[in-house]
């Protein structure tokens, strides 16, 4: 069997999320070639030619894939599929945004958000919210699929010495354009890949409050999360949104303030190792499912918190 | 121009979801049924659309079991002008209803395809990008802003780590996400006359498509159970435990 991971990277590495995808790729089992496409890409390729347990990288470096325009990206996975039996990615915006492509011009369905590997063809996935995990088998000769991080450890990065294979197609649907794009700038982890993570929810009452958190966030080497209720009433931008329409997590800590616990908030952080939670109503969700709860005022406890450390 | 909207009947968003006895599927007896709400943003869209004179007529689609065509009258309610319901009680999977959507957008020459970016219930987030793919229109996935334009269609999609504008040829697909509008309420003269508006059914087989599972769902459980722990008295005593029992700081 082959298998052909599409690569999330930044151009310079291949950012965790693929990773944990290769984990998943190495349960399934078979050859594993990683696809780099993008622009300007060529030391992620370097990246991944140098982690264990792969048998090629193939580079697509042309200024039609930059930013990952869907139609290319997914007409380039098409033209280099064959022979492959799974195609697999990580569950990050641009993957799902090409990966449904590349499996309708293959003509297959696609497993989206597979969270357990049971065998070749036979996975888990979470359906209504988490609320559910279906077992799904795929009954296709070509298996999409992409891959829920949180669902399995990350490979090691190193160890290997994989050759790599540079591509010359230049597919250009020439359907999309590029008009700008403004990324969150930060010095602190990403939220999918933080050991530890304080999120604020609608009880931190104003966009400034949030200082606290990064305060906090500072001393833990922590990323800094929010609510969809935070987003929504505009105290953070929506790209720090943990949750069912947000990013899903599972760090080491995770510290909920001022954030009751909706199911729609829980979908995408129940997974975490330890969760804390510090809200003053003692009836609100989010205790049933955290390790250590306080119920006190935010606004005292954040601080005192933050000196405590 | 004419633009094209899907709908999808689901478990309403607040219903607490339970797996059935036999572990085959949720429990979808005397539950509570809705439109999708990611689909009910696209409806809004639309409708928000002909209200400043770029859209000309809305048409909404959904598939399934006949009871669908309730959530089709709520589209109607909400402002769409006609419904075509694909009416079939087998499963549809994602691929089978882009392949019959994509034989209505050559009957019906939409310039904009709205739909939902994901549907609440299998969480698939799949069919407006294969939609996209079998008819070779551009897509616009996740979409919190739309501006319309000549031939082309300014998209702004949620992407990890920030907000891409991308300019579409039209006709494009976009898939909405939540943040793109409120959906109105119907109010109850507008669901009277959404009665009388036409709802055309049909079958896939009527669009020669022949429906095919690429699928087997082989169990459906509850996910494990996450048990609450201890409440705390003071930050000191949190601290305590996360640094000497927990050892995560």
């Amino acid at each position: 069997m082959a298998i052909l991971l599409i690569a999330e990277h930044d151009n310079s590495v291949l950012k965790p999320a693929t990773l944990h995808a290769l984990t998943a790729a190495q349960e399934i089992g078979g050859e594993i070639d990683i696809l780099v496409v993008g622009v300007g890409c060529a030391a992620a390729a370097d990246h991944a030619s140098k982690v264990a347990g792969v048998r090629k990288v193939l580079l697509a470096d042309n200024a039609v894939y930059d930013h990952e325009i869907a139609e290319n990206v997914a007409a380039l996975v098409v033209d280099v599929a064959a022979g492959y039996d799974h195609l697999i990615a990580p569950a990050v915006s641009n993957a799902k945004n090409f990966m449904p492509r590349v499996a309708a011009l293959l003509d297959v369905g696609q497993i989206s958000d597979v969270i357990k590997v049971e065998s070749a063809d036979t996975f888990q996935r979470p359906i209504y919210a988490g609320n559910a995990i279906a077992t799904v088998q795929s009954l296709d000769t070509v298996k999409v699929l992409t891959i829920r991080a949180t669902g399995f450890d990350a490979a090691p990065a190193e160890g290997g010495s994989a050759g790599i294979e540079v591509l010359g197609q230049v597919l250009d649907a020439g359907v999309s354009r590029l008009v700008s794009e403004e990324m969150a700038v930060s010095d602190r982890p990403e939220l999918t890949s933080a050991r530890v993570i304080i999120s604020g929810g609608r009880g931190m009452g104003d966009k400034a409050h949030f200082d606290m958190l990064d305060k906090v966030a500072d001393k833990l080497g922590a990323a800094v999360g929010a609510t969809r209720a935070a987003v929504d009433a505009g105290f953070v931008p929506n790209d720090m949104q943990i949750g069912q329409t947000g990013k899903i997590v599972a760090p080491e800590l995770y510290i909920g303030v001022g954030l009751s616990g909706a199911i729609q908030h829980l979908a995408g952080m129940k997974d975490s190792k330890v969760i804390v939670a510090i809200n003053k109503d003692e009836d609100a969700p989010i205790f049933q499912v955290a390790d250590y709860g306080l119920v006190a005022d935010l606004f005292e406890a954040v601080p005192e918190l933050e000196k405590a450390l | 121009m004419k633009v094209l909207v899907t709908v999808k009947r689901v478990i309403d968003y607040n219903v607490k979801v339970r797996v059935n006895a036999d572990q085959t599927d949720v429990d979808l007896k005397n539950v509570k049924m809705a439109v999708n709400p990611f689909c009910e943003i696209a409806v809004e869209q639309a409708v928000r659309l002909k209200e400043a004179g770029k859209a000309s007529e809305i048409i909404v689609v959904s598939m399934g079991a006949k009871a669908a065509q309730e959530q089709l009258r709520t589209a109607l309610a909400m402002g769409a002008d006609r419904a075509i319901h694909i009416e079939s009680d087998e499963t549809l999977e994602s691929l089978s209803v882009a392949k019959i959507l994509a034989k209505i957008v050559a009957e019906e020459a939409p310039g904009l395809v709205l739909m939902g970016k994901q549907s609440i219930d299998t969480d698939n987030n799949q069919t407006g990008q294969m939609l996209a793919a079998l008819t070779g229109l551009a897509q616009g996935t996740f979409v919190s802003g739309v501006e319309v334009g000549e031939n082309e269609v300014q998209v702004v999609r949620e992407i990890d780590g920030g907000l891409q504008t991308l300019a579409l040829k039209l006709p494009a697909v976009l898939t909405v996400d939540l943040r793109l509008n409120e959906p109105r309420y119907a109010s109850l003269p507008n669901i009277m006359k959404a009665k009388k508006k036409p709802l055309d059914v049909k079958t896939p087989a009527d669009y020669g498509v022949e429906v095919k599972a690429n699928t087997r769902l082989l169990k459906v459980t509850p996910p494990p159970e996450r048990q609450a722990g201890i409440k705390v008295a003071s930050v000191a005593e949190l601290v305590d435990k996360l640094k000497n029992e927990a050892k995560v700081i």
